[in-house]
């Protein structure tokens, strides 16, 4: 771990700007990419999600493959990605750093976790069902929104105004 | 197991995989999809039109499958309204409390072996795997 991190000491040098329409289109793209990957992959269909979760039941292991996939491939790029000086079109690559395994993380992970399995959408196949105006995704779009406002309103609250 | 699709899913792994690879060589940054979205709902100067772009992208997708590729949609589920902004309610706030969720913790976080997103992918696997048995065990799947 500590060799990926390490980088050869190098002179800065002045990046020309990025085209503003290819980075736009990049993000977009990118957007659209991981759209099509949760589709053909199964994760937008609640019911599947819920087969996945739902050991105990006609188990369907598919999501598992999901996972598997998207991290082999991502595994087999990440190093060689971070070997890199920097970005292809920004200064700096942006990485979580922390490493304590606190109340909050736990909480957080444990209420995700729940509301995942009780309607069987995760943030990101909910903003895909939405774009398809499907009932379900929209309401829960909204609630769920309203529930990330809900907590930005509570963490200010507990540790005061910042 | 009659659903069982190990092929689609692998190969829409790697899209998704692929994508995460793309945010991170071209902008430097993690495709966290909680992250991204919540940080619209405190937007710094300059730091929106990436998160829009990206969000917009996901929705196009799902315009997309509604138009040619429905089947991406099925949804079976039984879930009432109420139950589904419940649980819209847990996942957004989750999310925001946790800092992530499937895609940051899940694809991004486990891929650089980070403790924290170890810990929060258990923790949310656990929590999904018994409220799934609550819910279509317990309850008899409807609710």
């Amino acid at each position: 771990m500590n060799a990926i991190r390490t980088k050869m000491p190098t002179m800065p040098k002045t990046k020309p700007a990025p085209n503003p329409l290819v980075q736009a289109a990049s993000y977009f793209g990118i957007g659209l990419l991981f759209a099509v990957g949760l589709g053909v992959s199964g994760m937008t269909q609640p019911s599947k999600v819920v087969g996945f979760l739902d050991i105990t039941g006609d188990w369907d292991p598919s999501l598992g493959f999901v996972m598997a996939g998207a991290i082999a491939i991502h595994l087999a790029l990440y190093k060689w990605i971070v070997r890199r000086e920097s970005p292809l079109m920004a200064g700096r690559f942006g990485i979580p750093t922390r490493r304590d395994i606190n109340p909050r993380l736990i909480g957080g992970a444990a209420l995700f976790g729940s509301g995942w399995a009780l309607g069987g959408l995760c943030p990101g196949p909910g903003l895909v069902g939405a774009g398809a105006l499907g009932m379900n995704a929209l309401l829960f779009v909204g609630a769920m929104l309203g529930g990330m406002q809900l907590f930005h309103m509570a963490d200010r609250w507990w540790n005061g105004t910042r | 197991m009659e659903h069982f699709t190990p092929v689609a899913s692998t190969i829409g792994g790697l899209f998704i995989g692929l994508a995460a690879s793309l945010m991170l060589l071209l902008h430097g940054r993690i495709a966290g999809i909680s992250g991204i979205v919540g940080g619209l709902l405190k937007p710094r100067p300059g730091d929106v039109s990436w998160r829009l772009l990206f969000v917009g992208g996901l929705v196009v997708g799902g315009v997309v499958f509604s138009l040619f590729f429905p089947d991406m949609l099925t949804d079976t589920l039984q879930r009432s309204p109420l139950a589904v902004i419940g649980a819209g309610l847990l996942v957004g706030f989750g999310v925001r409390m946790g800092n992530g969720c499937t895609s940051g913790h899940g694809v991004c976080g486990l891929t650089r072996f980070s403790p924290r997103s170890g810990a929060a992918v258990v923790t949310f696997m656990t929590t999904g795997a018994i409220t799934a048995y609550i819910t279509q065990q317990l309850l008899g799947g409807a609710l």
